[in-house]
């Protein structure tokens, strides 16, 4: 069957938030964002801006203080998040002030025109360094970064592990990453004074618990703040919950402007200060017996949430906790969670939502058992999988289980996926000298979270006195109107899979209806429509829970109808067939009614109708799965109301020349329970798979040492072509359950969670490696493949290679020139201003702020890039006339940067020896834009800044001025 | 020729979809931002703004480029063609059009007409392309939905239509 | 991401073009393809005051044989050059090089002439000028001149292209009759910057290898005709160190090297087959 949404689609009319008519005199927004990973905001000042021709307003954390309140956070802590930047900041990209104005040309503008003065702090975004004893503190009234520590016991691991006959550890990183869905963020927000409330228009996925938080942070009942969404969002897999804090944000625009905002977020935000998967850490051990049985767990997580945590982390610790044994019957579990903050962006949902981070610990760990216990990762693996005949299998950390034959399913997909020829093409290329390895991964996939999970973190003690929290409340209407039509609502806010077309199959099943006869309508709009704090797009929650409510939304009104009818025809309401758009007994269909006369008696009759029987014709559903309680006192959690299982298989080689990973083989098995529409489940399976293949070989949300962020457009963070996405084997097995109304599961996250551990674990077995990185990058393979690097045939000046240390980007270097003046003269030039003057790259005008300390504009340029900076210098530890620091910092619209130097005069024969060795940090925007070239760009100009200083000193012994011009003229060095 | 100031609006006219339009802009309006906010013509739809994600794919004279990277006052007296110009007067999905529902090629849509108008004119200058030249092809536009197998297997579908028709 | 102001010319001849880019000097920007400098002027990199743009200079379309030289001129878009159809024959370099270039989309609007202008780096285009030893015209409202590409190509995004110069067309030699030509390059993704390119030309004369995408700039040398073997694996590892390479985000300086040293290997020994 084909899908309803693609027509409009197809043809150019789609509805996506920014397609859609706007009042007259809405503004558009921009935002002005931290070019600093950490820094005390001194001062603001919006003037320029707000005097511009076309702006309308200026929005700083002046706003934000006085009409909203920091978010809440999962964790109890006194850290306050404000919807823009108040007195610090605290990642690159965090909102500092936003404009609204005629047009986003003109918003942006007047960002250029505001100045906002900083103290820069130390940054630290490593989870371990930020844990030490002397690491930069993000929130001073928290007064660690390390936010909360939370332990758990299970059955009694450390007796299994005392009696362990082997003991297997392994030590992982997740790296960040985000699904970047093609449609960034994008909204309408209107403040209707009169009525004091907030009116948004959003292409916000849900959970809409953050609804609560959205209107407690803008002190406004939840009445007050009406959140609507456009029937179309191109994409989300998670990243649109973290929208939030910018609807938040854009409202309190709109109040001042006195108007309504649209913003639409562009790429380099997106990249930057959208969200992000956590990056995780994770140190697993596993007790085993000799055959490869595991009898307990130990797993340490630090999870990196970044510089705040954003409502709902930090779920994605919790998601996975009841199922943290993956799909093995593993009785004894410890864990130990750690939740800590680092100056990176704030985490949110991603598709896999906490998924990716535990598979790829247990499934590698999975491997190294087989490794270190010369045993087959596929024995292991199969030796532990909960037996079928367990289930509903009650895991050690809550999760219920609630179907399935895992056992079958990897049977079934060796089989059909041709494991054993797979294995016979491995040998024969192992046979050739080429690397080539198979890799395997087994995983439980959850889907419709459990609203409590997230209270698994608090101690026992402090869920007694807060209250329980529990089920996910799922609601859907469907109303049959005074003609007949079906128009169904569900609180499904979709992007992209189908939703539309899925829900008209369900109700048009129980109506007995083609499905192109059923309207589904899921724009959503919390004033008017039914929801509960579950509704949204996430957590795979779709088919089990929403088509699940519609099914008995349908089936309830389906019965009403038959009561109805039976009342005509003379018979029970039992023997009541809908078919065809027709009601009619069992075995006598040529006596039948029509459906819209049945119904319609809701409307135009309604005294006809049975006595119980409400007039009109629209019935309204909730459904919360049963299976979902608050967490026990012994922390035993059911995070999710069903769980489908995957297992994976893959065949990979890596190019000896290049160490580029190609995926030969790529199986995949499903068991999602029912499948409502088995083309649109592979298409979700593709999907993920994609966005796995992403996480594994291509993507990473970089960030330097100093938390300059390095990754900010499409030409850095790689997202994969069709050219790096091999066609994939889809195999299923369909399990019942009755965990959800028509017994179907989540299906939309799985191959995140199982794919990148599954060609990790096909990489370590070609390259025989016991640690693998994510992602798994040609040139971090090589690494393994090339063995020492042959040396050059003489020794090199240090200049020519620059060693990668200390900070950041590895921007070091230092160099030497032979000057024609002694030490005393080359002493005093150095210390003279004018000369400073001289011989800062496009300096343009200079004060002197105290002893030795400088401030200047100068122009930079490199090609055609030019950007103005603002610059202080200092000139310190002077030892006269052998040696002196030179540091200096720069910001500008383009960036910023900061770095020192030790210069070193040394006598020599014919002058003095000018020696230097520098450090740098570039940050800003030119960092996260730059790439590849923005290293080379900051050497350039350092370097030239110490040529320009030997060359001033009296001219480099036997150098000659043209030279000097040829370099310094195209660079733009002219005085 | 004229030098238009920076701030100054001036009249763009050129043909879209076989149909005159015109609306003013100043220079440096995107032509993606010009379709979209002053032709009223949505679906073409912006991803990146610096060329590399594809989703503003059009025609521009018959050849697939990037309108984010184009200012609307070089589309001035040309020839256009987006996403809506693809079906009939009446509704019916071109051959393209209908392959990609056959085959799943599109979920959330938001990329899709990019791809389409790239088809459009690759397809126009290679009439049997192989599946390897279409996936070099497509990787000008990023897809986070499908993981391109269905758009694949569209354009082989319709290139083997075409194929049997040509006998 | 939109630009800043600017004042726009759509040239209708090259002296308008040159009394514009003259007037304005390094205020003003030359708009071919719009490829690499759009991106930098949505991100607000580059503000130029005015851009002048030529692509519709019909006079600077072209492609034309002469003189033992292919003559592209400044308007000329990359796929027009791409599917010459004596391209093969008469660059073949070029004809492996130039698909790898960005993607079709932004071929078809990119030019030869803006990519070198540019400097990438890691570009193709300017590797390619730098093996054959290519020339670059350049002309301003005063003077015209021709720079070979050892002097033309000064560094990252750096050229000898004066603020009042314009790229007018640039010349690559015609194949030598008999020699091989291969182009190899690893990157990432498809279409992707290259992390290292490797240009060989191989006659009687020379082997001739250029790498690209590791230094600030191609760099080019010559080599015996025979070289090969353990001595052809020395060359390419001086070059390797000699090229400077850094780490950043995508790849190590040791990863690059030794692309230089096995692509570089790889390439010579295709160029060597192709070889009459």
């Amino acid at each position: 069957m084909e899908r309803f949404e693609d027509a409009a689609l197809l043809t150019g009319q789609g509805r996506f938030l920014d397609d859609l008519p706007t009042a007259p005199g809405t503004s558009h927004a921009a935002i002005l964002r931290s070019p600093h990973a950490h820094a005390e905001i001194i001062s603001i000042d919006v003037a320029r801006a707000e005097a511009l021709a076309g702006v309308y307003a200026v929005v700083t954390g002046a706003e934000a203080k006085s009409w909203s309140e920091p978010f809440l956070v999962g964790v109890k802590q006194p850290m306050e998040h404000w919807c823009v930047a108040t007195d610090r900041v605290r990642y690159v990209g965090e909102p500092v002030a936003i404009v609204a104005a005629e047009s986003r040309y003109i918003a942006e503008d007047a960002l250029a025109l505001i100045d906002v003065e900083y103290r820069v702090l130390p940054a630290v975004v490593d989870v371990m360094a930020a844990m030490a004893p002397n690491a930069p503190v993000l929130h001073p009234d928290v007064g660690a970064n390390l936010i909360n520590e939370r332990k758990f016991k299970y059955g009694d691991p450390a007796a299994a592990f005392a009696e362990a006959s082997h003991i297997v550890h392994a030590s992982l990183r997740y790296p960040r990453n985000s699904c970047t869905p093609i449609e960034c963020f994008a909204l309408v927000a209107e403040y209707l004074a009169a009525e004091k409330t907030y009116d948004v228009l959003a292409n916000f996925q849900g959970p809409y618990a953050l609804h609560p938080v959205m209107a407690r942070a803008l002190k406004v009942t939840g009445s007050h703040l009406r959140l609507r969404t456009p029937a179309d969002s191109g994409g989300s897999f998670g990243v649109k919950q973290a929208i939030f804090p910018y609807i938040v944000a854009m409202a309190l625009v709109s109040r001042k402007a006195a108007r309504p905002v649209k913003w639409v977020e562009d790429r380099l935000e997106h990249l930057l200060a959208a969200s992000s998967a956590t990056g995780r850490i994770s140190n697993i051990a596993a007790a085993v017996a000799a055959d490869g049985t595991i009898q307990a767990l130990e797993l340490e997580q630090i999870e990196d949430c970044g510089a705040y945590l954003r409502a709902p982390e930090p779920a994605s610790l919790y998601r996975m906790h009841g199922v943290l044994t993956g799909a093995y019957d593993i009785p004894h579990l410890a864990v130990t969670n750690r939740i800590v903050l680092t100056n990176r962006t704030p985490s949110g949902l991603n598709r896999g939502f906490g998924g990716p981070q535990v598979y790829f610990a247990l499934e590698r760990l999975m491997q190294r058992i087989a490794a270190e216990l010369d045993l087959d990762p596929l024995d292991v693996i199969q030796r532990n999988l909960v037996p079928a005949a367990r289930f509903p299998y009650r895991a050690a950390a809550g999760a219920i289980l609630d179907s399935g034959d895992y056992q079958a399913c990897v049977n079934q997909a060796l089989d059909e996926g041709g494991l054993a020829a797979l294995r016979i093409r491995r040998d024969e290329a192992r046979a050739k000298g080429r690397h080539y390895g198979i890799g395997f991964a087994a995983a439980i996939e959850p889907s419709i979270s459990n609203m409590g999970y997230i209270t698994t973190v608090m101690m026992p003690e402090e869920r007694r006195k807060a209250g329980p929290k529990d089920g996910a409340v799922s609601t859907a209407s469907i109303a049959i109107d005074p003609l007949g039509a079906v128009i169904v609502t569900a609180d499904s806010i979709p992007q992209g899979q189908g939703h539309r077309t899925v829900l008209a199959q369900v109700a048009a099943d129980a109506l007995g209806l083609r499905p192109q006869q059923i309207t589904v309508n899921l724009e959503h709009d919390t004033q008017k429509d039914g929801w509960s704090i579950a509704a949204g797009n996430y957590s795979s929650r779709f088919a089990g829970a929403v088509a699940g409510t519609v099914h008995l939304a349908a089936t309830r009104l389906s019965e009403r109808l038959a009561e109805i009818a039976a009342r005509q025809l003379n018979v029970d309401a039992a023997d009541i067939i809908l078919s065809g758009g027709r009601l009619y007994a069992r075995g006598n269909p040529d006596n039948s009614l029509s459906f819209g006369r049945v119904a319609g008696a809701g409307h135009w009759s309604p005294a006809t109708l049975p006595e119980e029987m409400p007039p009109g014709m629209r019935e309204t559903a909730s459904w919360s799965p049963d299976q979902l309680t608050a967490p026990g006192e012994d922390d035993r959690i059911n995070g999710s109301a069903a769980y489908g299982f995957i297992f994976d298989f893959c065949g990979v080689e890596i190019d000896e020349t290049t160490g580029r990973v190609r995926i030969d083989k790529y199986v995949t098995m499903h068991d999602a329970g029912r499948r409502l529409n088995p083309a649109l489940v592979d298409g979700q399976i593709r999907g993920a798979f994609a966005h796995a293949v992403g996480a594994a070989l291509y993507e990473e949300l970089a960030y330097g040492e100093d938390g300059s962020f390095l990754t900010g457009t499409f030409a850095d963070y790689l997202v994969p072509t069709a050219c790096e996405i091999p066609e994939l084997l889809i195999l299923h097995r369909d399990s019942k359950t009755d965990a959800t109304p028509l017994g179907a599961k989540g299906v939309g996250e799985g191959n995140c969670m199982s794919t990148p551990v599954c060609l990790a674990n096909a990489v370590a077995d070609a390259l025989s490696l016991e640690d693998v990185a994510l992602p798994m990058t040609p040139a971090r393979l090589a690494a393994h493949l090339h063995g020492a690097e042959r040396p050059p045939a003489d020794t090199r000046p240090d200049a020519a290679t620059v060693p990668a240390t200390g900070k950041g980007r590895g921007l070091a270097g230092s160099g030497a020139s032979l000057v024609s003046a002694p030490p005393e003269q080359v002493w005093r030039m150095v210390l003279d201003p004018d000369t400073l003057a001289a011989i800062i790259p496009g300096c343009e005008s200079m004060e002197r702020l105290g002893e030795n300390t400088y401030r200047a504009t100068a122009v930079i340029r490199i090609g055609p890039i030019r950007g103005r900076f603002r610059a202080e210098i200092k000139l310190s530890e002077l030892d006269a006339p052998r040696g002196l620091t030179l540091s200096g910092s720069a910001v500008g619209p383009l960036g910023s940067g900061a770095g020192s130097g030790r210069v070193r005069l040394t006598a020599e024969a014919d002058g003095t020896r000018v020696s230097y060795d520098y450090s740098a940090e570039i940050g800003g925007k030119v960092a996260a834009v730059g790439g590849r070239m923005i290293d080379g760009a900051a050497r350039i100009l350092i370097s030239e800044f110490f040529k320009r200083l030997a060359n001033m000193a009296g001219g480099s012994a036997g150098e000659k001025n043209s030279l000097w011009q040829k370099i310094a003229q195209p660079l733009g060095l002219s005085r | 020729m004229p030098r238009l100031k920076a701030g100054e609006l001036s009249r763009i006219s050129f043909e879209l979809n076989g149909r005159g339009v015109s609306g003013h802009a100043e220079p440096r309006m995107l032509l993606v931002d010009f379709l979209r906010h002053v032709v009223g013509a949505t679906g073409t739809h912006v991803g990146c703004e610096h060329g590399v994600c594809g989703a503003c794919t059009l025609r521009l004279d018959g050849a697939a480029i990037r309108s984010c990277l184009t200012f609307a006052v070089q589309a001035n007296g040309r020839r256009v063609e987006t996403v809506e110009g693809l079906a009939a007067q009446d509704g019916t999905l071109s051959r393209l059009q209908a392959a990609f529902r056959r085959h799943h090629a599109l979920q959330c849509g938001f990329c899709t007409p990019g791809i389409l108008m790239s088809l459009e004119d690759f397809l126009a200058r290679h009439a049997r392309p192989s599946e390897q030249e279409i996936r070099e092809m497509l990787s000008g536009h990023l897809c986070r939905c499908t993981g391109y197998s269905g758009i694949v297997r569209a354009v082989l579908d319709v290139v083997a239509e075409n194929a049997g028709q040509d006998v | 991401m939109k630009p800043a102001p600017f004042d726009f010319v759509l040239s209708d001849s090259l002296e308008e073009a040159l009394a514009v880019l003259t007037e304005a000097g390094e205020d003003a920007r030359i708009l071919a393809g719009g490829q690499t400098l759009t991106p930098m002027l949505n991100m607000r990199l580059v503000e130029p005051a005015v851009l002048i743009d030529i692509s519709g200079l019909h006079a600077l379309d072209y492609i034309r044989c002469e003189n033992g030289y292919i003559e592209v001129g400044a308007a000329t878009t990359q796929v027009a050059v791409e599917t010459w159809p004596d391209l093969p024959s008469q660059a073949p370099l070029l004809a492996q090089a130039l698909p790898l270039v960005g993607h079709f989309q932004t071929r078809n609007r990119g030019t030869v002439c803006g990519s070198l202008a540019f400097a990438d780096p890691s570009a193709e285009l300017p590797l390619c000028l730098a093996l054959l030893e290519g020339e670059v015209m350049l002309q301003s409202s005063a003077r015209r001149r021709v720079v070979k590409a050892a002097d033309f190509q000064l560094g990252m995004l750096s050229t000898a292209r004066q603020g009042d110069e314009m790229i007018t067309a640039a010349r690559f030699p015609v194949a030598e009759a008999g020699a091989g030509y291969a182009f190899t390059e690893m990157a990432l993704r498809h279409g992707d910057f290259a992390l290292a390119a490797v240009a060989v030309m191989a006659s009687a004369g020379r082997l001739r290898v250029a790498v690209g995408g590791v230094a600030d700039r191609p760099l080019a040398r010559n080599y015996p005709a025979d070289l090969g073997g353990d001595a052809l694996d020395d060359a390419l590892n001086e070059l390797a160190w000699d090229l400077a390479a850094a780490d950043d985000h995508h790849a190590t300086a040791r990863y690059r090297r030794e692309l230089v040293r096995r692509l570089g290997r790889q390439t010579v020994e295709e160029a060597l087959t192709c070889r009459a």
